[in-house]
């Protein structure tokens, strides 16, 4: 038991800190979420987001989110299957060779995006090249899809590395040894003991994409809203913050509803999370 | 060799790993039901030699050959041969039964067929009523046990076990053994087991492969190369051995540090330097100056069956076990049964002479 | 033959997302070196974007502020973080998993919502400055360091720290010699991971930012309108390529210390 209050103690700043910063910083949003300027009680706020133009960008963001992590998911396991399968054992290069990007500065990156998928830009330099036709995905929801998949890819790649790489070689030879070839020995083995990795990887990519309101500012052209747009804008442009809190409230009471699924799977599977 | 029509042969296999060759032109042959036993330390090539038949690694060169057929380049899902791996690989997301009926499973079979072959392995391998249970919940033993049984249910024409017994306690490992022994006997199909456990060895094999650096040292039964190790290292490796440097004076007559000592060897020469092997169980202690060579207990240690003592006869220090204590400092003489002198060639090349280097 | 066509396919596939992950940055450094200010038309070769990198004291600022923040919010979050990942593995399993639901808290939010609610908070409580976007990045760095050290401290042998005290080492001497050094790996990961993010970091730093303060990501994003000088292109160049050397220098010299161990679980 001394070991017990020992622990306690020793996660006490850590515990003030959260409490202080996470905590009360949440409490304060939520009671600007039901309360109206005035200070009066009131649902409006975190109904709001069932009007037309909110609803709206509600379901563009959830379309967004959605395809992102499936595209982050169909990208990630070719290459953990790749990596795996040339033996590029070394998981410090992987970790950096996914982690340097985020080096180079957020916005100018996705600016850089927007130069690549630019109607005159440097992708349909090349298509010209190539002979191939131009596309004009410039300021639309595509190139939003584009830079947020680009932007969350190794936050969905890593959990799911970190668990795949946890698989001892042992495991899928046995399962090649029993008769499995490279598609069963991925589908009944590989992919399920993935699954906790995989889980943590959605968690971090589709709340966040959600929200990614400078990417959707940047390469949307103003044109595609996602509800991270809206709430930025009742905050810093209108200054309504009680509106702008409601919205938040209730998008967090989403994914609140939504994730737990996953996010009480991957919990039960310990270590899955370290990054 | 036995007189079972042959299974599987290895023909002029080499293999490497970046600059260390870990087989080196390695020929074997592999009889249809025999239990087999590739012993040797570590670093030997009997891992290796076991993956290359289970189609884990390819080799450089060489070929393996099945029943006549060249499968050199199958894979291990084509093989119908299964291996029961040293750290076990249990599928940890699947319970007991679900590990089991894995390969089935993929081969598509019928529920009743799976049900019945899980039902059956499972009772093989003292596991009935485990079926639910998830591999973390089970102990070490219980553990190799499902391994086994998901390895036999797809009815391979070959079980390779790599060290399977490495893990478990001395006890368990004892107990397994027989289990072994009884499962491949109910099973009538071919044992290859790799082991560095000379005991384990000994204990289950009907056929004895000691290898080391990449080489074959000998192939034989166990008793066969517990008397008649063919090198030093052999001789060395399986079991502990007095090795002496002597002289073949002519056939059934050896000097061994400066006594004629009868044996039953012949056809090594007259005259010609020959390393001897004497197990220290085949000495015979005797008062001192009653037997052929004098010499003087240095120490002594309580082994439980029987006493393990050292004695100096000139600067040679010979390794005796007996029932009957002698103290330490008092003079005994030795003697030995010409059966039980083992004469051997001195090794020639420079690799086998390499072998001898940590006796 | 099949191999070598699956061998080729993979890399081939491994080269795609590389191109993908690293065409930006490609843009980004070409245009450092490109004479003309205009973003699609290539003018020249130049490095006049380098010599003039940190004459806008408006640039020099914001970077001050970005290296400043996510060091200081990095030392932050591992004073805080060691600590506590030492005590949650402590705990029985209601207070870890109460803790770890803590612990997680700033990584599941969508980080509008933590930087606007801290927003809100500083509002209230004391006023948006370089101070509170410092607690900010604090706040959610202190994750990445507890999970990074997590794994490392339940994997501590424990032996040798029993051992030096049975030869009379106090505790704290037993546990600076005989803990920490199995530690420092697992705190430098978490302390290069915080300063990844809070480098990486924009909507946080951008609700949470008192007037004045600016780092490079907002200073940028505020500039998109008037377009982007030039000079930010050599800089950050300078920035990704500091680290991708010193990366690499870390990584070749743990591997020379630590030599070739076939397993190369290096992180």
């Amino acid at each position: 038991m001394t070991s017990e209050k020992k622990g306690w103690g020793l996660s006490f700043p850590f515990i003030l800190w959260s409490v202080g910063f996470t905590l009360i910083p949440l409490a304060v949003i939520t009671r600007y979420a039901f309360t109206d300027p005035d200070g009066g009680l009131t649902l409006d706020n975190v109904l709001a987001m069932g009007n037309r133009i909110n609803g709206q960008a509600f379901l563009v963001s959830l379309l967004v989110a959605f395809i992102c992590t499936l595209l982050c998911v169909l990208l990630a396991y070719p290459m953990v299957m790749a990596i795996r399968r040339l033996n590029l054992s070394s998981s410090a290069f992987i970790l950096i060779f996914l982690i340097l990007p985020m080096w180079m500065n957020f916005i100018l990156r996705i600016l850089a995006w927007q130069m690549i998928l630019s109607d005159n830009g440097i992708l349909n330099h090349f298509l010209t090249i190539l002979g191939l036709p131009k596309v004009f995905i410039a300021n639309t929801w595509l190139a939003v899809i584009i830079g947020v998949t680009y932007d969350y890819f190794p936050y969905m790649m890593l959990p799911i590395y970190t668990a795949v790489s946890a698989i001892e070689k042992d495991i899928t030879e046995a399962a090649r040894d029993l008769g499995a070839g490279t598609l069963g020995v991925f589908t009944r083995v590989i992919f399920p003991l993935s699954l906790p990795g995989l889980f943590s990887g959605i968690t971090m990519v589709f709340v966040p994409s959600m929200t990614s309101f400078a990417v959707a500012d940047i390469l949307g052209g103003g044109k595609t809203q996602l509800i991270g747009n809206i709430i930025e804008q009742e905050f810093m442009r209108s200054s309504e913050m009680n509106l702008g809190s409601g919205l938040s409230i209730s998008l967090m009471i989403f994914m609140l509803i939504t994730l737990p699924v996953t996010v009480g799977r991957s919990g039960k599977e310990e270590g899955s999370r370290d990054i | 060799m036995s007189d079972r029509p042959v299974l599987i042969h290895l023909e002029h296999v080499s293999k490497s790993f970046g600059n260390s060759l870990v087989l080196d032109d390695l020929d074997l042959t592999i009889c249809k039901n025999e239990f087999v036993t590739l012993l040797g330390p570590s670093g030997c090539g009997k891992t290796t030699t076991l993956r290359i038949i289970g189609g884990f690694e390819r080799p450089d060169s060489g070929r393996v050959i099945f029943q006549g057929e060249d499968i050199t380049g199958v894979p291990a899902n084509k093989r119908p041969i299964n291996t029961v791996f040293q750290k076990y690989a249990l599928f940890p997301h699947m319970t007991v039964e679900e590990n089991v009926a894995f390969g089935l499973r993929i081969r598509k079979k019928s529920r009743e067929y799976i049900r019945e072959k899980i039902d059956y392995a499972l009772k093989l391998v003292n596991l009935e009523g485990f079926e639910k249970r998830m591999p973390k919940s089970l102990s070490g033993g219980q553990q190799q046990r499902v391994a086994i049984a998901r390895a036999i249910v797809n009815e391979p024409e070959v079980l390779l076990l790599d060290e399977p017994l490495g893990a478990l306690d001395l006890k368990l490992r004892q107990e397994m053994q027989y289990e072994l022994i009884r499962m491949k006997n109910e099973l009538g199909i071919t044992f290859i087991y790799v082991t560095h456990d000379q005991e384990e060895a000994l204990t289950m094999s009907d056929n004895v492969v000691v290898m080391n650096q990449g080489y074959i040292q000998q192939e034989g039964s166990p008793q066969k190369i517990y008397d008649e190790p063919e090198n030093a290292f052999v001789a060395d490796f399986i079991g502990d051995s007095n090795i002496i440097r002597s002289t073949m004076v002519r056939d059934r007559l050896v000097n061994i540090l400066g006594i004629e000592f009868e044996c039953v060897d012949t056809g090594f020469g007259e005259n010609r330097p020959v390393d001897v092997v004497i197990r220290p169980e085949d000495i015979v202690l005797a008062p001192e100056r009653e037997g052929a060579l004098n010499g003087e207990v240095t120490d002594v240690i309580f082994k439980g069956v029987h006493y393990e003592m050292c004695i100096m006869t000139g600067d040679f220090e010979w390794i005796v076990h007996s029932t009957r204590r002698s103290e330490p400092g008092s003079g005994v003489s030795i003697s030995v049964d010409p059966f039980d002198i083992q004469i051997m060639n001195i090794p020639e090349s420079e690799d086998e002479e390499a072998v001898k280097l940590d006796i | 033959m099949r191999d070598r066509a699956v061998n080729f396919i993979t890399r081939f596939y491994l080269l795609l997302i590389f191109l993908f992950l690293y065409s930006p940055i490609a843009v980004l450094m070409v245009l450092s070196f490109n004479d003309s200010r205009s973003r699609v038309v290539w003018g020249g070769f130049t490095l006049k974007w380098y010599e003039r990198m940190f004459t806008s004291p408006h640039i020099t600022d914001a970077l001050v502020t970005t290296l400043a923040l996510a060091f200081f919010a990095s030392l932050l979050a591992v004073l805080i973080g060691f600590p506590a990942s030492f005590g949650i593995c402590m705990l029985r399993r209601s207070g870890r998993s109460v803790m770890m639901t803590l612990v997680n808290i700033p990584l599941l939010d969508a980080d509008i919502v933590t930087g606007i609610s801290m927003m809100l908070f500083f509002m209230r409580f004391m006023e948006l400055s370089f101070s509170s976007v410092l607690i900010a990045h604090t706040v959610f760095c202190i994750p990445y360091v507890i999970l990074a050290l997590m794994p490392r401290v339940e994997a501590v042998d424990w032996t040798p720290y029993e051992s030096a005290l049975d030869l009379g080492a106090t505790q704290p001497y037993a546990f600076l010699r005989m803990v920490m050094p199995q530690l420092y790996s697992g705190i430098i990961s978490g302390f290069f991971m915080s300063l990844t993010m809070s480098m990486d970091d924009f909507a946080i730093t951008y609700f949470t930012k008192g007037a004045g303060v600016n780092t490079l990501s907002t200073m940028i994003y505020g500039e998109i309108r008037k377009g982007i000088k030039p000079e930010l292109y050599a800089l950050s160049t300078v920035i990704f390529m500091a680290v991708l050397i010193l990366l690499l220098a870390v990584n070749v010299a743990t591997r020379k210390k630590g030599g070739e161990t076939g397993e190369g679980r290096a992180y």
